[in-house]
C-alpha cells in the first residue's frame, strides 16, 4: 500500500472558508445574498420561546384541581403582568376571597384540571447570530441563516477554549519555540490575539486576561494549567462555552511543544491583520477543531478550499509525530510498508518510516503521525 | 424490512450480518459446515452515514465486498444481496445492528426517581438506549428547569411511566404538562413530532392523551411498574426497538434502503449485545457479566438469577473519555497499578494528548502499561455504577420471618454476587487487543474482582452485536458461533474470598491437570498461573484456610471442574472483600513486579525501566 487515510490540521496560507451560520430554531435572515458582512454584524434573528414558571394554583386558592378552571381571571393566551391576580376563588358570601398572582411577566401557557397546575411563560428571548468573518453572503438558508464567504488565511488548532472573538493579530515572541510568560503581555495587547511559541503558561492565561486581550495562541499548554485556567479538571473534549475572559488555542498539543515553524511563521506574515477565532472543540463523531481564520478580501485564491483536514499520505508527505516517544516532532514520510509490525509495546501494527530534519530515522506506528496539509 | 418469508431454520446455511457502528462498518459471514455453524470471515469498511457518502449502505456494501473477497465467492448482485443461498452464491438471510448516528438517546420519566423512573431508565437501557436524563416528580429540579432540559437535549424519543396500576394520576399528568410544555422536537428529521412511550399508570393514559396527543406522537403499552412488587418491561422495550426503527433508523441516511434488506428489524447494538448475554446465561443457566470498554464509553452487562440488566457508563472510556477517567478516579488510583514512578505534570500532559488525538496508540511498553492501568479503573468504576443499578426492585412491601429479624436487609439490594459469577467476557480495544492476553485476563481480575471460580474470556473480534440479532432467528447458530469463534477463552480464576495476613498459608490445591495431578499451596497476597489450554478441563479440589471461602462456606473444601484458555488457571489469593493494595509505593510496586512476573504480564526489562 503506497499511501494512508490520515486526519490532519488544516494550515493553508489561502484559501476559500465558508462559514455556515445558522440559527438554532427557525427565524428572519437579515441580509441578502451577496452582500457584504462584518464579522459582528448580526445576519440571522430569532425568538426562543420564554421561561415557563408553574403555579400550583389550587393549592394556593385551597381548592380541588377540577374546580381550578373556574377561579382564573385569565385565560390560556391571556397576557399578563407580574403580581397581577389570575385566579380568585369564590367564597362564601363574597367574604375570605383568596386570589393568586402571577410570577411572572407572559402569557398563560396551560391551566390543568388534573394537577390544578397554571405554566405561566415568560416573553420570547431574542436570539441573534452574527456574520463571525467578514466576507459576502455566499448562500441563504432562507429562515435559518446564510453562508458567509471570504478568501483567508486559515489555521486549525488542536485544542481550545472560549467561544467566537474577532482582534487583531500580535506576535508576542521572536520564535516557535519561545514561551509565552505574563512578562510578554503589556497593554498593546488590549483587544487583540496575541500569539506565542511553545507554551503558554498559567501565569500569561491571568495577564492577558488583566490587560484585556481577547485571544492566546501558542504551540502547547500544561494540564496543570488548564485545569487552573477553567478551576476543574477537563474529563471530556467538548469545548467553546467557556466564559473565562479570553480564547485560548493550542495548536500542537498538551505540554511545551514547538509550534509548527510553517503555522508561526504564517500568523507571523499576517500580524497586524484582523482576525476570527473561536476556541470550540469537540473530539467526538463530527469533530470540531478551533480555529483562526484571517480574512483576505484582496486576494483570490487559486484553488477551492479543499475537505475537512483529511487526505492521503504518501511517500514525501509531512507529518508531525503525535505521540510519545517522538511527540511533536516534524518529519518526511520515507516508506510506508504494508505488512504489520510488532512495536516495542508487543503490539502488531502498520508502521511507516519517518525522516526527521536532523537526518535520523524512526519507525512509528501510522496512527501516531498527522499530516501536516498545505 | 425484506417481505416476510417465513425462515426455514433447519435450511440455513449461509448467515450475513452486519453491525454498523459510528466509525467502522463490520460484516460477517457465517456458515453451517459439518452440521454446526462457524464464522466463516469478517469484512470491515467505514461507517458512511456522514459526508461525503450520507447513505449507510455503502458501507455495508464496502464490508460485504470485503467478505467477498476474503471468501472468494460472490454475495452481491450488483447492489443487491443475493438470497437464498445457491451453487456457492449468496447467503440464506441478512440480519443488522447499528449504532451510527449516536445511537438511540433517550429520556426518561417517572414519578418517583428511584421507583418507576429506576424501572423506566432500566427498559430504556435493555432497549440499548442512551439515557440522557431521568426526570422525576422528585428530582429536586423545578419545573421551568425540568422543561429547559427536556429542550436542550433534544431526545431520539421519550418514555414516560408513573404510578403503578390504579395509583397516582396527578404526578403522571404533571409529568406530561412538563413535556407538552417543553414541546420537544426530535434531534433528527425535521417536521416530525418526537415520538413520546407512555408505560404508566393505566388510569392516566386519557388524561395523558389530552395533555400530549396534539404535540407529540403518543404511543401506550402496559405499565412497566403495574405493581410495586413487579416491573413488566417488555412491552415498553418492544415499542422502543420498533419506534427505533420507524422513526430514528428512518431518519438516518440510507436506513430506509437498509431496512427494507435485512430479515429481521435492525437492533441497536448494545441491545443486541444484551441479548447474546441473555441468551448464553439461559442456555448454560450460569451468571454472566459482560463489558464493553470503547473510546467514549463503558457498557456493563449482567444476568444475575435470570434478572438483566445493562448500564452505560456514558463518560468513562480509553480514548475521547480518558481523561474523565481520570479526572473522577484522581492520579493516586491509576498510579497504584504502575510499576513505576512517572512525573505527574507529564503524565497528565500525555492523558490529554490522548484525549484530543483518540486514534493514537501506545509505541513505547510504559505508555502501555499506563493505558491499562487507567483501563483497570474505567472498568472497575463501570461495574460499580453497575452494582449500584442492578439491584432489586426499590419500595415493595417484604414479609419478614423471625429469622429475617437477625439479617435485617433493605429493598433495592445489589443482584450482582461475584461468587456465583461463573463467565466475565470482556470486548472493546484495550481488552481485545492487548498484546499479550495475560495482560486482558489481569485487567478483567484486578478490575472485576472475581471471586470463587470464574471463568474468563475476550470478544475476539467483537461479534456480540450480530451474534445478538442472530438470536432473535436462530439461538443455537448464534451460540455455537459465541462459544466456538467469538469469544477467546483466558482460562478460569480461583479466588477466596476473606481477609488475612500476607505471607500466611490460606489455600491448598490438587489440580488434576492433563499432564498429572499438581499439589498448590498458596499464600495470602500470591498470583500463580499454571498452563492450561483452550479446550483443556481439569478437576481441582480446594481447601481454603479457616475463615476463607471458594463458594462452598467458609473454611470448606470445594471440587470443580475448571476450563482452561490461552491464560490457563490463575490462582488469586490476593484477598477479597477486602481487597487491598499497599499504598506505600515502596510496599506495592514490588508486589505488583512480583504479580506481573507470575502471569508473565509485561516483559521484566520494562518494569525496571524507571
Amino acid at each position: 500500500m503506497a499511501h494512508a487515510y490520515t486526519p490532519g490540521l488544516r494550515v493553508a496560507e489561502l484559501t476559500v472558508v465558508r462559514k455556515e451560520r445558522r440559527l438554532p430554531l427557525p427565524g428572519e435572515v437579515l441580509v441578502k445574498l451577496g452582500a457584504h458582512v462584518k464579522a459582528a454584524q448580526v445576519v440571522a434573528r430569532t425568538e426562543l420561546p420564554g421561561n415557563v414558571e408553574s403555579v400550583n394554583v389550587a393549592n394556593r386558592l385551597g381548592v380541588p384541581p377540577e374546580d381550578v378552571p373556574q377561579c382564573m381571571l385569565k385565560k390560556e393566551g391571556d397576557s399578563i403582568e407580574k403580581g397581577e391576580v389570575i385566579a380568585q376563588s369564590k367564597s362564601f358570601f363574597g367574604l375570605f376571597k383568596s386570589s393568586c398572582q402571577a410570577t411572572v411577566t407572559g402569557t398563560v401557557e396551560t391551566v390543568s384540571s388534573v394537577t390544578g397546575q397554571v405554566l405561566l411563560r415568560e416573553p420570547p428571548l431574542p436570539v441573534e447570530v452574527r456574520a463571525y468573518v467578514d466576507g459576502i453572503v455566499a448562500d441563504v438558508l432562507p429562515g435559518e441563516g446564510v453562508v458567509v464567504e471570504t478568501p483567508a488565511t486559515f489555521i486549525q488548532g488542536i485544542f481550545g477554549i472560549g467561544g467566537e472573538i474577532q482582534g487583531q493579530l500580535v506576535m508576542v515572541v521572536a520564535s516557535a519555540d519561545e514561551i509565552l510568560d505574563a512578562d510578554r503581555l503589556t497593554e498593546a495587547v488590549r483587544g487583540k490575539v496575541a500569539v506565542g511559541g511553545s507554551l503558554v503558561t498559567a501565569a500569561a492565561i491571568r495577564k492577558a486576561i488583566a490587560v484585556g486581550a481577547k485571544g492566546i495562541l501558542a504551540g502547547g499548554l500544561h494540564d496543570k494549567d488548564l485545569r487552573e485556567f477553567l478551576g476543574y479538571d477537563l474529563g471530556v473534549a467538548i469545548t467553546g462555552n467557556e466564559d473565562k475572559g479570553v480564547t485560548l488555542i493550542v495548536t500542537e498539543g498538551f505540554g511545551k511543544i514547538r509550534m509548527a515553524e510553517a503555522t508561526f511563521n504564517l500568523l507571523k506574515r499576517c500580524e497586524g491583520m484582523e482576525c476570527s477565532m473561536n476556541g470550540a472543540t469537540q473530539i467526538r463523531a463530527g469533530v470540531i477543531r478551533p480555529e483562526v481564520v484571517i480574512p483576505r478580501q484582496d486576494k483570490q485564491p487559486t484553488n477551492e478550499e479543499a475537505g475537512e483536514g483529511a487526505g492521503n499520505m504518501v511517500v514525501g508527505s509531512q507529518v508531525r509525530v503525535i505521540r510519545e516517544p517522538y511527540f511533536g516532532r516534524l518529519g518526511t514520510v520515507s516508506l510506508l510498508p504494508s505488512e504489520l509490525q510488532r512495536i516495542e509495546s508487543e503490539t502488531m501494527v502498520r508502521v511507516l518510516e519517518v525522516r526527521f530534519g536532523d537526518g535520523t530515522q524512526a519507525i512509528i506506528p501510522r496512527a501516531n503521525v498527522e499530516l501536516i496539509e498545505k | 424490512m425484506a417481505e416476510e418469508t417465513q425462515l426455514n431454520l433447519t435450511e440455513l446455511t449461509s448467515i450475513l450480518a452486519t453491525d454498523c457502528g459510528s466509525t467502522t462498518t463490520k460484516a460477517i459471514l457465517i456458515e453451517r459446515e459439518a452440521g454446526e455453524y462457524r464464522l466463516k470471515v469478517r469484512g470491515e469498511a467505514p461507517t458512511t452515514v456522514e459526508r461525503p457518502a450520507e447513505d449507510v449502505t455503502r458501507g455495508v456494501l464496502n464490508a460485504v465486498g470485503e467478505v467477498e473477497e476474503l471468501t472468494n465467492r460472490s454475495i452481491l448482485d450488483g447492489e443487491v444481496i443475493v438470497k437464498p443461498f445457491s451453487k456457492d452464491k449468496g447467503v440464506d438471510i441478512y440480519i443488522s445492528t447499528s449504532s451510527a448516528g449516536g445511537g438511540l438517546q433517550m429520556m426518561v420519566a417517572g414519578v418517583v426517581k428511584s421507583m418507576t423512573g429506576e424501572s423506566a431508565q432500566r427498559a430504556a437501557l435493555g432497549a440499548g438506549a442512551i439515557v440522557m436524563d431521568v426526570l422525576a416528580s422528585n428530582d429536586g429540579r423545578l419545573p421551568h428547569q425540568q422543561i429547559e432540559r427536556i429542550r436542550n437535549l433534544r431526545p431520539d424519543m421519550i418514555l414516560l411511566s408513573g404510578g403503578i396500576d390504579g395509583g397516582t394520576t396527578t404526578h403522571v399528568a404533571e409529568l406530561a404538562e412538563i413535556i407538552s410544555a417543553a414541546d420537544p422536537k426530535p434531534r433528527l428529521g425535521h417536521g416530525f413530532k418526537l415520538p413520546v412511550i407512555y408505560a404508566g399508570n393505566k388510569n392516566a393514559r386519557e388524561i395523558v392523551q389530552n395533555i400530549l396527543g396534539d404535540k407529540v406522537d403518543l404511543f401506550v403499552v402496559d405499565n412497566l411498574r403495574p405493581v410495586l412488587e413487579r416491573e413488566n418491561l417488555g412491552p415498553a422495550r418492544e415499542k422502543i426497538h420498533e419506534l427505533f426503527m420507524e422513526h430514528v433508523m428512518q431518519q438516518a441516511p440510507g436506513y430506509a434502503k437498509l431496512m427494507q434488506w435485512t430479515d429481521v428489524p435492525i437492533m441497536p447494538t448494545p441491545g443486541a449485545v444484551g441479548l447474546i448475554i441473555q441468551t448464553i446465561a439461559a442456555q448454560h443457566g450460569i451468571d454472566v457479566v459482560g463489558v464493553d470498554i470503547g473510546g467514549a464509553t463503558t457498557d456493563v452487562f449482567s444476568v444475575f438469577s435470570g434478572t438483566f440488566n445493562r448500564t452505560v457508563s456514558a463518560n468513562l472510556g480509553m480514548s475521547y473519555s480518558v481523561s474523565n477517567v481520570l479526572a473522577e478516579t484522581g492520579l493516586d488510583n491509576v498510579m497504584r497499578w504502575v510499576p513505576f514512578d512517572m512525573d505527574e505534570l507529564d503524565l497528565r500532559n500525555r492523558i490529554k494528548n490522548k484525549m484530543i488525538r483518540p486514534t493514537t496508540i501506545p509505541q513505547l511498553m510504559e505508555e502501555l502499561i499506563v493505558e491499562q492501568a487507567i483501563s483497570r479503573e474505567a472498568l472497575r468504576l463501570a461495574f460499580v455504577q453497575h452494582k449500584s443499578f442492578a439491584v432489586g426492585l426499590k419500595g415493595i412491601q417484604q414479609e419478614r420471618t423471625i429469622s429475617d429479624t437477625f439479617e435485617q436487609k433493605s429493598t433495592g439490594e445489589t443482584l450482582v454476587n461475584m461468587m456465583s459469577l461463573k463467565l466475565l467476557v470482556g470486548s472493546g480495544g484495550v481488552l481485545s487487543h492487548a498484546p499479550r492476553r495475560n495482560q486482558a485476563a489481569m485487567m478483567l481480575i484486578d478490575s472485576f474482582l472475581p471471586e470463587g471460580f470464574t471463568h474468563l474470556a475476550v470478544d475476539s473480534i467483537f461479534m456480540m452485536p450480530q451474534l445478538g440479532v442472530l438470536s432473535t432467528v436462530h439461538p443455537e447458530a448464534a451460540t455455537e458461533v459465541f462459544e466456538r469463534d467469538c469469544l477467546i477463552h483466558l482460562g478460569t480464576c480461583i479466588a477466596p474470598v476473606g481477609p488475612a495476613r500476607p505471607g500466611k498459608p490460606i489455600l491448598e490445591l490438587d489440580i488434576e491437570l492433563p499432564q498429572g495431578t499438581e499439589h498448590v499451596a498458596m499464600e495470602f497476597g500470591q498470583l500463580r498461573l499454571l498452563p492450561l489450554g483452550v479446550g483443556e478441563k481439569a478437576r481441582v479440589r480446594a481447601r481454603p484456610a479457616k475463615g476463607l471461602d471458594l463458594g462452598g462456606g467458609k473454611g470448606a473444601e470445594v471440587s470443580e471442574e475448571v476450563e482452561g484458555g490461552v491464560v490457563g488457571i490463575i490462582i488469586d489469593t490476593r484477598g477479597r472483600n477486602p481487597f487491598v493494595l499497599p499504598v506505600d509505593a515502596r510496599e506495592r510496586v514490588p508486589k505488583l513486579v512480583e504479580w506481573i512476573k507470575a502471569l508473565d504480564a509485561y516483559p521484566v526489562e520494562a518494569l525496571s525501566h524507571r
